[in-house]
């Protein structure tokens, strides 16, 4: 991956969070407060925007920008988790060209920050569990001899499978907790944008 | 629904010219959406900054002022208000004693206030926080991110607020402001959804004759749906609530809070009010002091929230200091 391409996913992010605010937003007030769809939609515009007039020397500097975008501008939780997640991938990434280790390396340390930050476990039903199965997916098609591309599909297949594993789990974490019993049955609006995020990547190596 | 705006994506931006034309001792960032004193601070008094999702006015906006807060940051509509907010927020009000942040515990507001803390700490400023989280409807367990910040946040922010007027420091500002929540239990029933701005539906759908028990002030539907009963019930259950979780014994003094969620007639708080005085008063509990009104709404929701504070002679004699902003002012 090269700065283009960086780019490229965060504006393919812009893009499918755009086409699918509504429903995460519908996910949202489902257990939560109906705003998932336009926090995202306002951070990941900014990113797309701030990126699209600056031309940064490394991965890292597109995906810290991304993420440092995402922190003042979107608010809630998804920001500063969402924020995190990026600076720390970026940060794992400076170089101009990175390879499909050195990217899953960094994936791991979005993920690890935002679990700091969040403190989730795989289980609580939030953007963790999404995000873990992905990290790990990515990881295994890499050591396995997959190419990038190939590694990202996996992963934002796992992504999606995760996400859909939400749906009968109790919330334990995040303002679905507060339903209780009652958060069962919806599918987390977290891990679905998510699963996006992991979805744009792909396509985005595919297209290349 | 119908709504009185211009875009539902100018709400905010609308909302706070208005404040700054409106509340001219108030100054209003609107690049940074900061509403601050207009005088600034004192030198040497600790800086109070509290904020939070818009929705819940006059929470917070309008308890900046004079024995309250020095400035407030308000999101966008039940979304918390982002880290670059409270460091501006900080630098426009510190006046060298410290900042004290009033977060509600909600995970967005602690990630923002604490990473907002972290970014004042690099700059030098003293900063503590104090979580409000009094919201019994939630169970407080490793199963849940915590009790919710809700009618407290009021009773904290004024009472800290009379406190730094005085002169006190950073640590006695903080210890007071936790003391206050860890006295302070809250319980909310709601009769409608809110309906954002942004979604223009009602956030969940409630048939007419049922109401949504324990519920949250972002529109979020709470733990149980029962069916609507007279007030004198409800209020049984609020108390039970409240009261099951922090006991008063007769002859304790109380602050309660019978707060409308912003659809709810004052006639009607005051009839819940009624209960609320006649329970206590079976217990000997003494309502030292009152309010009744709206103070932190969750838009247009029809409901109300109860808020029961066991106040020392501390507190009490904090709470009747003078105050001046524009939702809440006495001894002016």
């Amino acid at each position: 991956m090269d700065t283009d391409l960086a780019r490229t996913w965060v504006q393919a992010i812009a893009a499918a969070v755009d086409q699918h605010k509504d429903h995460l937003t519908q996910l949202d007030s489902a257990i939560g407060d109906a705003d998932h769809g336009i926090n995202m939609h306002r951070g990941f515009s900014a990113a797309a925007k701030v990126l699209a007039g600056s031309e940064p020397d490394t991965v890292g500097a597109v995906l810290v920008k991304a993420g440092t975008t995402l922190i003042s501008s979107v608010g809630g939780a998804s920001g500063p988790l969402y924020g995190s997640a990026f600076r720390a991938i970026g940060k794992a990434l400076e170089v101009p060209t990175a390879d499909s280790q050195q990217f899953a390396a960094a994936l791991a340390a979005g993920l690890e920050s935002v679990q700091k930050l969040g403190a989730a476990e795989p289980g609580d039903k939030t953007m963790v569990d999404a995000y873990a199965p992905a990290v790990a997916a990515f990881q295994l098609r890499v050591d396995s001899g997959g190419d990038f591309a190939a590694a990202a599909g996996a992963a934002a297949d796992a992504a999606e499978e995760g996400m859909r594993a939400t749906t009968p789990m109790q919330a334990r974490k995040g303002r679905a907790s507060y339903l209780g019993a009652r958060s069962i049955g919806h599918q987390d609006p977290g891990a679905t944008s998510t699963a996006l995020i992991f979805r744009a990547l792909a396509q985005t190596l595919e297209a290349r | 629904m119908k709504k009185l705006i211009n875009a539902p994506e100018t709400v905010l931006d609308d909302a706070l010219a208005g404040i700054a034309v409106a509340h001219q001792e108030l100054t209003v960032d609107a690049e940074n959406k900061v509403i601050a004193r207009a005088g600034g601070t004192r030198p040497g008094k600790v800086a109070l900054i509290s904020g939070g999702g818009s929705g819940h006015e006059p929470l917070h906006g309008g308890f900046v002022g004079l024995g309250m807060l020095d400035a407030a940051c308000p999101g966008e509509v039940f979304t918390s208000p982002v880290p670059g907010q409270m460091l501006a927020a900080a630098q426009a009000v510190d006046g060298g004693a410290g900042v004290l942040f009033i977060v509600k515990n909600y995970t967005g507001d602690v990630l923002n206030f604490q990473m907002a803390a972290e970014l004042a700490g690099e700059e030098g400023r003293t900063v503590e926080t104090v979580l409000v989280d009094d919201d019994v409807a939630v169970q407080d367990s490793t199963y849940t991110a915590g009790r919710r910040g809700t009618g407290a946040t009021v009773f904290v922010e004024k009472i800290a607020g009379a406190l730094a007027e005085q002169g006190a420091d950073l640590a006695t500002v903080a210890e007071m402001g936790k003391r206050v929540n860890a006295a302070s239990r809250s319980f909310a029933v709601a009769l409608t959804a809110c309906t954002t701005p942004a979604s223009g539906k009602p956030g969940f759908d409630l048939p007419e004759d049922e109401m949504e028990v324990g519920v949250g002030i972002h529109g979020e539907p709470g733990r149980r749906r029962e069916k609507l009963r007279p007030a004198k019930e409800i209020v049984a259950t609020a108390l039970e609530a409240i009261l099951a979780d922090q006991p008063l014994a007769g002859g304790d003094e109380t602050i309660v809070m019978v707060n409308g969620l912003g659809g709810t007639p004052l006639i009607e708080l005051y009839v819940v009010f009624k209960e609320v005085a006649a329970v206590l008063a079976d217990q000997g509990v003494v309502v030292a002091r009152n309010l009744v009104g709206n103070y932190v709404t969750s838009l247009d929701m029809a409901g109300v929230s109860i808020t029961v504070c066991k106040a020392d002679a501390d507190m009490l004699s904090l709470w009747d200091a003078p105050v001046n902003t524009p939702a809440l002012r006495w001894g002016v």
